[in-house]
């Protein structure tokens, strides 16, 4: 089960007029696997993503995720896919379980199913006494941990998260970790960008974005040895040093 | 049909957890319908008016407390000179100079003529209008009088009489401008509200970021839209219905028509309304921009109703535009039933425009919003 593709991009590219934000990508994202997809600020991580959720179209390429084309059947990849953005995308004047009624609810769950998901949440995060308060008052690791439960709800086969753990302090980091190992797990596939090396580290693979292309793609021990260096960081920097 | 609910769920959920939102909605509109329906009056009351006397006769006096006598004016007293005068009307202190001339009485006895001059401050041309013609009104009805007076009794009787039109006003008996005026601003009330929520509450969406969350999601776009449209549908007939109770209770405005074929009208009517703002929010990015386009379109919708200015009397280009104007229709339709008591029939050709008019518009908002970029 472990080799087949849930994502496979071939070529993909994205313009903005006279600007390509992505120029021809092409990698595969295998089932169950926890894909790191990294670069610098720009360098064209966030438009790639959008591409592969359905809300970007592609200028040219071929991309299937969850075996179904982005071009033709956005809406199918929609309803097998999870996303939890930057920008938290709970609503932050609902509580914690208006909110997981709602993402339920919108992706078809029974009420009953929603309300079994809702008790467990509850129990595994430890929920019990902020269930009812509203999102916007919760700290920002507890907002990211519940956006991130409230992306797996429908039980997806992909979750896409866009640097779900930017300002939050290390061991919220770590226990985020934590979920994401377990999810994968689970079996779901988990293709995550972030800016921090050491989560980089994290990932079974890891692809390096510079201006728009993949410019190394392999799991964190083969880049260390290919560029002879010993932590991901100095992998990063001497990809965009290159490039400089 | 599940999702619609939960979207439904949701969006009523937020309306009424905002408790800043909320009077807002409610409040405010009720008491812009209960001041402004007292306030935007076309009747000209109190209008200041001053006299120069040059004759001091009792036939002068008569015609001063004539104008003293009237509801309408507001008898200031009297200036020695026309420039003393003047200097007030430039202060804005009087709005009427009556300059009654040397010699009146005795001219008038001789049956000579005898001119009086007025001067109106016409900055607000039409009151200045509705001023001569009660000043003219007062002016004849005294020349009547003196004529008689002034006469020999023998020949009084050989006066010609005068043709008197008597006026019978349909459908408003009393000129009651309260019953013109509350059907209008209840109407403008009803469309600003629910253009303003609709048209702001899906670019919010797009400002704190859930609108892409909504979009990476299964939902249908027609789910999503009859979802987030379907509670400001509501809002719209609450509105609507508080309206009209403050109509009927505080302004004793008649409802001779039918209230069933009011509603039926507004539940179209506020889909043209809705759909507009969702338009307006497809094209833009922040509440800001959303609310300035918004309030562009209120203000000429408003301007070109015919509720402060007659349709009839604009240029024929501007009588076109109103072709398009939906707060038109319903001001109309409301003045039809409410007042004249209109039938479905009679209503049938503006409901037809207002049917093409939503689907135009609701065309417009679906096509124009997009989930994928």
């Amino acid at each position: 089960m472990k080799d087949t593709n849930v994502i496979q991009v071939e070529n993909l590219t994205k313009k903005f007029g006279d600007f390509t934000a992505v120029n021809a990508i092409t990698f595969e994202v295998k089932k169950g696997e926890i894909f790191g997809f990294l670069g610098a600020n720009g360098a064209g991580k966030t438009t790639a993503m959008k591409m592969l959720i359905g809300i970007s179209k592609p200028t040219s390429g071929n991309a299937k995720v969850a075996d179904f084309d982005v071009f033709t059947n956005s809406e199918d990849i929609k309803k097998n896919i999870g996303y939890m953005s930057q920008k938290f995308a709970l609503y932050d004047d609902l509580t914690v379980k208006e909110n997981i009624t709602f993402f339920g609810g919108i992706y078809g769950l029974s009420r009953k199913k929603i309300e079994e998901k809702r008790c467990l949440l509850v129990e595994e995060l430890g929920l019990h006494n902020i269930v009812n308060e509203l999102v916007g008052s919760l700290p920002l690791g507890w907002k990211q941990k519940i956006s991130f439960s409230v992306a797996l709800l429908h039980e997806p086969k992909i979750v896409f998260l866009d640097e779900p753990t930017g300002g939050v302090d290390p061991i919220t980091r770590r226990q985020f970790w934590e979920m994401i190992y377990k999810a994968s797990n689970n079996g779901t596939t988990v293709f995550v960008t972030t800016h921090y090396m050491d989560e980089a580290e994290y990932c079974d693979r890891v692809s390096i974005m510079v201006e728009g292309k993949i410019e190394a793609l392999d799991t964190p021990k083969k880049l260390k040895e290919q560029f002879k260096v010993n932590s991901m960081n100095d992998v990063f920097l001497k990809l965009a040093r290159n490039i400089e | 049909m599940n999702t619609i609910l939960y979207i439904i769920q949701k969006e009523f959920r937020q309306i009424f957890r905002n408790k800043g939102m909320l009077p807002i909605i409610f409040i405010l509109p009720l008491l812009q319908l209960l001041i402004l329906s007292n306030a935007a009056t076309f009747e000209i009351k109190n209008i200041k008016f001053s006299y120069i006397d040059n004759d001091k006769t009792s036939l002068s006096r008569v015609l001063i407390e004539k104008f003293d006598a009237s509801t309408y004016f507001h008898v200031m007293t009297d200036f020695p000179s026309i420039k003393a005068a003047n200097v007030a009307m430039s202060k804005g202190e009087v709005d009427v100079i009556l300059e009654i001339p040397r010699n009146f009485e005795r001219d008038l006895s001789n049956q000579k003529d005898t001119d009086l001059s007025i001067t109106i401050n016409a900055i607000d041309g039409a009151a200045a209008g509705v001023q001569s013609v009660y000043i003219n009104q007062i002016v004849q009805s005294f020349n009547k009088k003196v004529k008689v007076s002034l006469l020999p009794p023998s020949d009084a009787i050989n006066i010609p009489k005068d043709i008197v039109t008597i006026p019978s006003f349909w459908y408003n008996n009393t000129l009651n401008y309260k019953t013109f005026m509350v059907p209008g601003i209840l109407v403008l009330l009803v469309t600003m509200i629910t253009l303003f929520l609709s048209g702001m509450n899906i670019v919010r969406e797009k400002e704190i970021g859930t609108l892409e969350q909504m979009n990476v999601t299964p939902i249908k776009k027609y789910q999503f839209i009859i979802g987030k449209l379907f509670p400001f549908w509501i809002i719209g007939f609450v509105l609507l219905t508080i309206g009209l109770i403050i109509a009927k209770v505080v302004f004793n405005t008649p409802m001779i028509g039918s209230l069933g074929l009011i509603y039926f009208y507004t539940a179209i009517y506020l889909l043209v309304i809705l759909g507009m703002g969702l338009f307006i929010s497809n094209f833009t990015d922040t509440q800001q921009q959303a609310m300035f386009i918004a309030w562009f379109f209120i203000v000429i919708f408003i301007l070109m109703s015919g509720l402060f200015t007659p349709i009839e009397s604009m240029p024929y280009w501007a009588q076109i535009l109103t072709e398009f104007n939906p707060i038109k229709y319903f001001v109309e339709i409301m003045r039809m039933v409410m007042l004249k008591g209109s039938s479905f029939i009679d209503i049938l050709p503006l409901l037809i425009k207002t049917i093409i008019y939503a689907v135009i518009m609701n065309g417009l908002a679906v096509w124009s919003y997009k989930k994928t970029n």
